[in-house]
Parts: C-alpha cells; sequence; structure tokens
C-alpha cells in the first residue's frame, strides 16, 4: 500500500442507489486513526449530500470490520494530547449522518471497530464475526461511546462482562443479545447488506431520515417526550410529496414511486 | 508441503486425503498433551491444504483412542481448562473443518475417543471395534461433545443408559442405532475408507464443505432459520466452478471432473 493510498473507498450502486463505504487499511485489521475516521466522515457526509444515494454500508475486509485504535497513536499521549486530537468530533460527525448506514462486519469488530458499528444503524454480520471492548486490557475503557452504546444494545449485566473483562463475543451470541440484526454465511455478508441497503433505498429519503432521527431519540427521551417527537415528525411528513405518492401507490395496488420531496 | 515433526500423530497426504494417525499404540492411541496439541495442528493444517480434499482420522494398533491418558500429570487433572482450551477445540476444529472428515475407528475407542470419532462428519468401524462411554467407570461425567451427540442420535433414554452404565457397544450394535455409517471386518476397514476418502476427494469440495456448514447450523436452527441459511449456501454453492462443472457434464452426459472450489 502506498502512503497516498485511500484508507477509505466509496463504491456507488447508482442503480440501487446505495454505496459502498469500504476500510482499507488490510495490514493494521483497519484499525481506526485520526485519518481512517477523517476518511470515513467525509465519505459519509459526501454520501448523505448526494441526491443519489439513499442508503449506505460501512465495511472492513474479510478479516477485520475494524480493530479498534491506533493503539502506537496512542501509548505514550497525554490527557491533553487526547483532547486537543479532538476525536470527538469525527465521532460526533457520525452521529450527524442523516441516512440510514448499515454495519457490515466480518471478523473482527473490536474496540473503536465495534463503537463505529454500534453509532452506525444496524449491523449485519458474517458467523466469524467477533465483538468485544477489549479496552480494559490495556488499561483504559472504551472511549467513543462502548460503554454508553453497549448498555443500551445487550443491557447492564452482559455489557458489564464485555466491558469488564474484554473478552469478546461471537456473531450467534451477538444476534441473540439483539447487538447485531442478522448473521449470515461470511462470503454472503457485503451482498446481503447492500441488498438491504437496496431495500431500504426503495422507501422514501424523508421518511427513512425522520424514522431514523426518531428511532435515535429514544436513546436520548423520557417516553412522553419521545412519543411527542415521534407525533410531530409523523405529522411533518404529511407535508411531502412522498407521503401522497405512498398513500396512493397503496390505493391503487401498485409500487411507489419515492422522490424524496 | 513440508509437514510439520509430529511426535504423537502420522500425517500422510496422498492423493488429496490427508491421513491422521494416533500414534501411541503402547496406551490404545491416549489423547495426552502433546497429542492434542499436535491433533488440533494437525486438522488445522488439512483446512488450509488447498491438496487436501478429505481428511481420515484413524489409530495405529489395536486401538482407535482411549480418551484422555490418565497417566498424565497433574495438568490433566484440571479438567475444565483442558477440556475449554485442548479438547472442546478440537471437536470445534473438525466440525468446521471445510473438508469431509472420516473417523475409521479400527478398534476400542472409548471416553474422548469416543467423542473425536464421533465429531467426524463420517464414521466407519472394524467389527471388532467398540464405543466405551467409559467416563462413569471413574466417576466423571461425558465431555468432548459426546452428551450432545449420543443424545441426538440415539435419543434420551438409550444415551443415558450408555452414559449411566459405561458399559461397551458393539460396532454393530452402533450401527444399528444410526451412530456410524459402516462396519466391516478389521481387515477391510482401511481399504473401506481409502475407498470412501477417494469418492469424496474426487467429489465438489467447497460444495461439501457447505453443506456442512449446512448440517452444523440445522442441529441447533429452526425450519425456518435452516431454509434461510440453506439458501445463502446455495447462493455461495451456485457460484462455484464445480457447480458449472457438474451442470455442463450432465447436459454432456459425462462424469464431472470437479476441482474443489
Amino acid at each position: 500500500m502506498t502512503a497516498d493510498e485511500p484508507l477509505v473507498i466509496v463504491e456507488r450502486h447508482p442503480a440501487r442507489h446505495v454505496a459502498l463505504v469500504r476500510f482499507n487499511r488490510p495490514k493494521q485489521l483497519n484499525a481506526l486513526n485520526g485519518q481512517v475516521m477523517d476518511e470515513l466522515c467525509s465519505a459519509l457526509e459526501a454520501l448523505d449530500r448526494d441526491d443519489e444515494v439513499r442508503c449506505m454500508v460501512v465495511t472492513g475486509n474479510e478479516r477485520a470490520f475494524a480493530a479498534g485504535a491506533d493503539i502506537g497513536e496512542m501509548a505514550t499521549a497525554t490527557p491533553i494530547d487526547m483532547l486537543q486530537g479532538n476525536r470527538i468530533a469525527q465521532w460526533d460527525r457520525v452521529r450527524r449522518i442523516s441516512k440510514p448506514v448499515i454495519a457490515a462486519v466480518n471478523g473482527w469488530c473490536l474496540g473503536g471497530g465495534c463503537e463505529l458499528a454500534m453509532a452506525l444503524d444496524l449491523i449485519v454480520a458474517g458467523e466469524g464475526a467477533r465483538f468485544g471492548q477489549p479496552e480494559i486490557n490495556l488499561g483504559v475503557i472504551p472511549g467513543a461511546g462502548g460503554t454508553q452504546r453497549l448498555v443500551r444494545a445487550i443491557g447492564k449485566s452482559r455489557a458489564m462482562e464485555m466491558v469488564l473483562t474484554g473478552e469478546p463475543i461471537g456473531a450467534g451470541e451477538a444476534l441473540r443479545l439483539g447487538l447485531v440484526s442478522r448473521v449470515v454465511p461470511d462470503e454472503l455478508v457485503v451482498g446481503d447488506a447492500l441488498a438491504l441497503a437496496a431495500t431500504i433505498a426503495t422507501k422514501s429519503p424523508i421518511a427513512l431520515r425522520l424514522a431514523k432521527e426518531s428511532v435515535n431519540a429514544a436513546f436520548e427521551l423520557s417516553l412522553t417526550d419521545g412519543l411527542a417527537h415521534e407525533r410531530r415528525l409523523f405529522y411533518l411528513l404529511f407535508a411531502s410529496e412522498d407521503q401522497k405518492e405512498g398513500m396512493a401507490a397503496f390505493l391503487e395496488k401498485r409500487d411507489p414511486d419515492f422522490k424524496g420531496r | 508441503m513440508t509437514q510439520p515433526e509430529y511426535t504423537t500423530i502420522r500425517v500422510d497426504v496422498a492423493g488429496r486425503i490427508a491421513q491422521i494417525t494416533l500414534n501411541r499404540p503402547d496406551s490404545l492411541n491416549a489423547l495426552n498433551a502433546p497429542m492434542r496439541r499436535e491433533l488440533l495442528a494437525a486438522l488445522k493444517a488439512a483446512g488450509r491444504d488447498d491438496e487436501v480434499r478429505c481428511v481420515v482420522i484413524t489409530g495405529e494398533g489395536r486401538g482407535f483412542c482411549s480418551g484422555a491418558d490418565l497417566r498424565g500429570g497433574a495438568g490433566e487433572r484440571d479438567f475444565r481448562r483442558a477440556l475449554t482450551d485442548e479438547y472442546n477445540p478440537l471437536v470445534r476444529a473438525i466440525r468446521d473443518l471445510p473438508k469431509p472428515v472420516i473417523a475409521a475407528v479400527n478398534g476400542v475407542a472409548a471416553g474422548a475417543g469416543v467423542s473425536l470419532a464421533l465429531a467426524c462428519d463420517l464414521v466407519y468401524a472394524a467389527d471388532s471395534a467398540r464405543l466405551i462411554q467409559a467416563f462413569v467407570r471413574i466417576g466423571l461425567v461425558p465431555d468432548s461433545g459426546s452428551t450432545r451427540v449420543l443424545v441426538r442420535a440415539l435419543g434420551r433414554h438409550r444415551a443415558a443408559q450408555l452414559i449411566f452404565s459405561g458399559d461397551p457397544l458393539s460396532a454393530a450394535d452402533a450401527l444399528a442405532a444410526g451412530l456410524i455409517n459402516g462396519v466391516v471386518p478389521a481387515d477391510e476397514l482401511a481399504a473401506t475408507v481409502r475407498a470412501a476418502a477417494t469418492r469424496l476427494a474426487e467429489a465438489p469440495t467447497r460444495a461439501i464443505a457447505l453443506a456442512k456448514r449446512s448440517i452444523n447450523h440445522a442441529e441447533d436452527a429452526s425450519l425456518p432459520d435452516s431454509l434461510a441459511m440453506e439458501a445463502a449456501l446455495q447462493e455461495l454453492a451456485g457460484r462455484t466452478d464445480d457447480h458449472a462443472e457438474g451442470v455442463a457434464a450432465f447436459a454432456e452426459k459425462r462424469d464431472p471432473r470437479f476441482v474443489g472450489h
């Protein structure tokens, strides 16, 4: 790999309105250093602005989705180095992506990789995928949402065990625990994630955006506030052409043609 | 490919078949710690070697495998660690090996030796062979997967009878119970297994590996999950050269020449 080869490769599938974003740091098992995160965020933001794209898939390679952060980058860091590195800003950029993003996970999905997969909207995993937060083995803790998103995804006791021992779990257990939405043979992970993305991409882009926002609000709001928020978004959609088209198509027993307006 | 230096097993690769021979005949091939390590290494090597399309496991001398080595040191008494770290990975390695694995049970199999044989995909036994759930004789419980495979193959009550009594099961009875695939006179076992292995070594290996995954999955799956897994694996099988060759050979009314991928 040459020095100027991109660390993130974007592959567009315009006919299906989806795009695949692939980490390209195989020797480091796609470890998420600042530059990789920056390229990932830039790629996702560009796709988020692109009207031809309605859903994205993020993947690594067959060995690793992403295996943590660059330990070499952090080994001698001071708290001020970490603060000024401003990595949190990059993770906030991931959160602000408005279109659905699927994590297609093969192999190792550890530390920052697991945190990233959880920060995306849903996870399709290969049978050989392994999820873990091994930071405790390095004398630190997850620093990009690992303790917060994991407990919301799988509950306190199991999250505690993973975070306190650093032991990874397999795809089957991840499915049972609700961390991932489906497990498929390793070889089909990217294809199935793209097919799922293509299915999602047939829906109204406006409805997708508000649906994602509303589901994510469930983590932030009380039930009363969440229900009120959901209702407002629901009402808002009746201002869209896509709502008219969707309901007309239903009544006319035909497929809708959503324009994102 | 050069073979590592094994001291407790022999590995002979010929005609796309890797035969692993447990080679401690003085102890009826008891699984001491070196043998457990070497057997695991040999299974993994056979899995990686593209020239190998079928694996045979057999024993040197009068026995197939007499199970754990009761003459071992203190390490052998740390049952939980030994099982978790050494025996169970052997069973997993056989089940995960993407090639057919045949057990040629040439003589007595006892304890974990039975587990080893029954972990294989196909089991052929000499008529003189006996399977002994020996655990109860020394105040232990079945391990290395014996419980599960016996319950599934025999049903709960016949499994309990064998496990609680420790009485040997003759090869003929094992065949009648559906636990193994064939029984032949002892002096014909090698030729019988060789013929079966040769046939499998010429089979579409990738398809067989995918079918093995489907079988592994089906053992624990609901019907809807098993149907979905079959469909996914068929997609993969449908992409193989051997599938194309099989269809072409059928159309041309000739025997297929499978390359294994």
